[in-house]
């Protein structure tokens, strides 16, 4: 599973776990997570998300 | 351009450049120019305290360079540029090489710096500080082929670099004048739980300890504790806290307190200057981190569009990058009243902050705690109305 990093304020996503408090069930994969999601700490695009080195 | 005034933004951190983001989005042409001192690229401060674990360098953080950015924004920006004075009278800024610079609106996203310790000895101008990527650079520079690192200041920034580099493999050695690390932010038993997770990781705390002073022992240095003992490290990293920069603002004249004082509008006393992020100190409060310059972007760029706006801040947890110890903290009011009740066990560790009437001023939250992050901060009262 794949991580995902907030361009603004760092906050990962994490494939694994998912989003579940915002709807995004854990196992979620990046390309599934809607493009209305926001980040869940500060509120920028799925847009300003990158992927994390693994 | 001779003859075009617009809005100039001075400082290309996070709260100057998404102030021009939000107001690109309400307003396609009028010119905007951001002044940097450094290069001027856009990159997540945050991420620097947690870029080892997660794979970063100095250079994949970078996420935009200053060309990149002018394009995509449709503004100028001018990299390496120093505002020297601001002249209120004639509406335009002094540059260092004394150009002037005409304003209709003028925006100081200034940030903070980070605040020095006065330390004796001569390994004292060796202390590094990280408080943006050209420093942090420096830091990787530094940390390259060593292996001990002492931190000064378990604070949020100090606890997440001693994390991130005790992962990484460093000894890491963590002080502070206070009992436990988070001082501020946490109650004491909370900061006994983050402060056993990071021991677990390798950090090694000396608390209620300060540094006298550092000296040069050949290529590493030699720390001098309060408490008597000495340590000896390869890289030493100063991270005790942040003063707004204030001093541009102070010698035109506008009134500063702990920030640049501004009223919820973020406007100073001048109604063409205003500031906001770690310069700012709004209706009397000086709000550090992430959320609160999102939310007063938002609200600047709808005033500068001409729709006066003022910031409203809603409840605001912070989130500490500790892998070792996942820690979300609303902090309750200074001077709030009310108790900690604490819950911990082997898991999590969970204080919700009260007043007399049960209702929920604050939070903390660390490990298996923190997903009730969301279900807490909605019962949490706005910070700024």
């Amino acid at each position: 599973m794949r991580q995902f990093a907030c361009a603004v304020c760092a906050h990962i996503y994490d494939e694994a776990i998912g989003d579940p408090e915002n709807g995004i069930p854990a196992g979620t994969l990046w390309e599934d997570v809607p493009d209305d999601w926001v980040c869940p700490e500060c509120g920028v695009a799925k847009s300003d998300f990158e992927m994390v080195d693994p | 351009m001779a003859g075009q005034t617009g809005i100039v933004i001075v400082g290309s951190g996070l709260a100057g450049y998404t102030v021009a983001r939000e107001f690109r989005k309400l307003n396609a042409d009028s010119p905007v120019t951001i002044l940097s001192s450094d290069h001027g690229g856009f990159y997540s401060k945050p991420m620097l305290s947690n870029a080892l674990a997660t794979g970063k360098t100095p250079d994949s953080i970078l996420n935009s360079d200053a060309v990149k950015m002018a394009d995509q924004l449709e503004l100028t920006v001018r990299a390496h540029t120093k505002v020297i004075a601001i002249d209120r009278v004639a509406r335009a800024l002094v540059l260092q090489d004394g150009e002037r610079l005409p304003y209709s609106q003028l925006v100081l996203a200034l940030g903070a710096d980070q605040i020095r310790l006065p330390l004796a000895g001569d390994g004292a101008g060796l202390v590094s500080s990280v408080n943006d990527l050209d420093d942090y650079r420096h830091l990787r520079d530094a940390l390259e082929g060593k292996k001990e690192v002492v931190i000064l200041g378990a604070g949020l920034i100090g606890c997440e670099f001693a994390n991130d580099l005790s992962v990484a493999g460093y000894r890491v050695h963590l002080i502070d004048i206070g009992e436990w690390p988070l001082g501020r932010l946490l109650p004491q038993s909370g900061g006994a739980f983050l402060q056993n997770r990071l021991e677990s990781a390798g950090v090694t705390f000396h608390l209620n300890n300060s540094v006298h002073h550092v000296d040069r022992v050949g290529e590493r240095l030699r720390l001098t504790l309060a408490k008597g003992e000495t340590l000896e490290a390869d890289v030493v990293l100063s991270a005790v806290g942040l003063k707004p920069r204030i001093t541009l603002a102070q010698e035109s004249g506008i009134t500063v307190n702990r920030g640049i004082v501004v009223d919820q509008s973020l406007k100073t006393q001048d109604p063409n200057i205003y500031a906001l992020g770690d310069c700012a100190e709004v209706a009397g409060r000086v709000l550090p981190f992430v959320m609160p310059i999102m939310h007063a972007s938002r609200a600047l760029a709808a005033t500068l569009a001409g729709n006066p706006t003022p910031a409203i801040y809603p409840a605001m947890p912070v989130l500490v990058k500790t892998p070792s110890c996942p820690t979300t903290i609303s902090p309750p009011d200074i001077g709030a009243r009310g108790d900690w009740k604490i819950t911990e066990d082997q898991d999590g560790f969970k204080a919700l902050f009260q007043d007399e009437g049960g209702s929920l001023l604050g939070y903390a939250l660390m490990g298996a705690a923190t997903k009730e992050k969301n279900a807490l901060t909605s019962q949490l009262p706005p910070v700024m109305g």
